[in-house]
C-alpha cells in the first residue's frame, strides 16, 4: 500500500454532545470522505461516539520532543494557575 | 396468503445471507485495516437483516422452522437468492461492484418497504434504509475511486463491469409469490425500482469514468432455484458447522 495514495489520518472522535472530540487513533484513506468512512468503520464499532473529526496527519504540526524541558517545565512551579485555592459552592455542581 | 409472504422474504433473506457470507469471506484477507472492518461490518448489517426476514418467514409459515432451519439445513435448490450475490469476490473490484449494484436496488426498495401495510416489514425495513444508505456510500465511493484511479485499478473495475453486469436484470424479477404481496401492498414492486437503480449506477459510473454495458443476455435463474456452480462451494462452508454437528448451538 503505497503511502502516496494512501496517507495517514488522524482521528477524533466525540464520545457525547457537549464533549470534546478526543484523538483515538489513525487510519490510511485516499482522500477526505474516505478517510471518515474509514474512521467510522475502524473508531465508532462499539457506539463510541456521534461524531467525527480526521486531519491529515501531516498537516499537524507538533512540538519537539528535545524541547520538552524548555517548554513544559516553566510551568512547573507556578502552582497558584490551578484554580485550587478557592471553595466552589456545591449548587455549582460538577465543573 | 401467508406462504406467498413467507416465500418472498426467504428469498429477500437469502440474497442478505448469501451476500453477507460473501463479505465474511473477506475477513482477516481484505487489502488493508480499513476494509478489514469495513467489509465485516457491512456483512453483519446484512447477516441481521436475513436473521429478521428469516424469522418471520417462519412465523408466517407456520411449520415450526426458525432461522436456523432456513440458513443451514436447506440444499442449494431451495435457496431463491440472487445470482448477482453469489457470485465469487474476485478482486476488491468486483466485490465493491457487486455491493453497489445490490444496494443500489435495496435502497429505494427498503424505502418503499417502510409503506407496507404488514407493520413488521415496515420495521425492518425502517432499520435497513439506514445500513444500506452507508453501504451504497461506501461502495460508491470505491467503484469511482477505482474507476477514475491508476491505470490497473481502472482495468480491473472495468473488467468487474464485464463480469457482473450481466446478473443485474434479475435484481427486478417479480416471481408470482412476489406479485401476490405486492398487489396487497406487503412488499414493494421490484420492476418500480429499475428507474432509480439506472439513475443511480449511470451518476456513479459517469464520475467513475465507466460505461453502462448493454447486456445481450441477461444471467438469471437464482429466483428458481438454479444456482451458478460456485454456489454449491458457498453453500459447503456456510453450512459445515450444522451439517457436521447436527442441532449445534453455542
Amino acid at each position: 500500500m503505497s503511502t502516496q495514495h494512501m496517507p495517514l489520518w488522524e482521528v477524533f472522535i466525540r464520545p457525547r454532545n457537549g464533549l470534546h472530540h478526543k484523538h483515538v487513533g489513525s487510519i490510511h484513506a485516499p482522500d477526505d470522505e474516505m478517510a471518515l468512512q474509514a474512521a467510522r468503520d475502524v473508531y465508532t464499532r462499539r457506539e463510541e461516539g456521534n461524531s467525527i473529526w480526521v486531519v491529515r496527519s501531516n498537516d499537524i504540526v507538533a512540538s519537539d520532543p528535545d524541547k520538552a524541558a524548555e517548554n513544559f517545565d516553566p510551568a512547573g512551579e507556578k502552582v497558584y494557575r490551578h484554580p485550587s485555592f478557592y471553595d466552589i459552592p456545591d449548587e455549582v455542581g460538577h465543573m | 396468503m401467508s406462504k406467498s409472504l413467507a416465500n418472498a422474504l426467504i428469498a429477500l433473506g437469502d440474497d442478505h445471507l448469501i451476500l453477507g457470507h460473501r463479505l465474511s469471506e473477506w475477513c482477516g484477507h481484505a487489502p488493508m485495516l480499513e476494509e478489514d472492518l469495513s467489509m465485516p461490518n457491512m456483512a453483519l448489517d446484512l447477516l441481521g437483516q436475513a436473521r429478521n426476514l428469516y424469522t418471520y418467514a417462519g412465523e408466517l409459515e407456520g411449520e415450526g422452522r426458525t432461522e436456523d432451519d432456513l440458513a443451514y439445513l436447506r440444499k442449494d435448490r431451495e435457496y431463491k437468492n440472487l445470482l448477482l450475490v453469489e457470485r465469487p469476490n474476485g478482486d476488491f473490484a468486483h466485490t465493491m461492484l457487486r455491493q453497489l449494484y445490490f444496494a443500489a436496488f435495496m435502497q429505494p426498495y427498503w424505502q418503499a418497504a417502510m409503506q407496507s401495510k404488514d407493520a413488521t416489514i415496515a420495521g425492518f425495513a425502517a432499520k435497513a434504509v439506514k445500513e444500506i444508505a452507508y453501504h451504497i456510500r461506501h461502495a460508491g465511493e470505491w467503484v469511482v475511486r477505482l474507476g477514475d484511479g491508476t491505470e490497473e485499478s481502472a482495468r480491473r473495475m472495468k473488467h468487474a463491469v464485464d463480469a457482473l453486469h450481466i446478473y443485474t436484470d434479475e435484481l427486478f424479477t417479480v416471481t408470482d409469490d412476489m406479485a401476490i404481496c405486492i398487489e396487497r401492498g406487503l412488499l414493494p414492486d421490484p420492476q418500480a425500482m429499475r428507474a432509480e437503480w439506472q439513475n443511480t449506477i449511470a451518476q456513479i459510473f459517469d464520475e467513475a469514468l465507466l460505461t453502462v454495458p448493454e447486456v445481450a443476455f441477461p444471467q438469471e435463474g437464482g429466483r428458481d432455484g438454479r444456482h451458478t456452480e460456485d454456489f454449491g462451494h458457498l453453500l459447503s462452508e456456510l453450512q459445515y458447522m450444522q451439517r457436521a454437528y447436527p442441532d449445534m448451538a453455542w
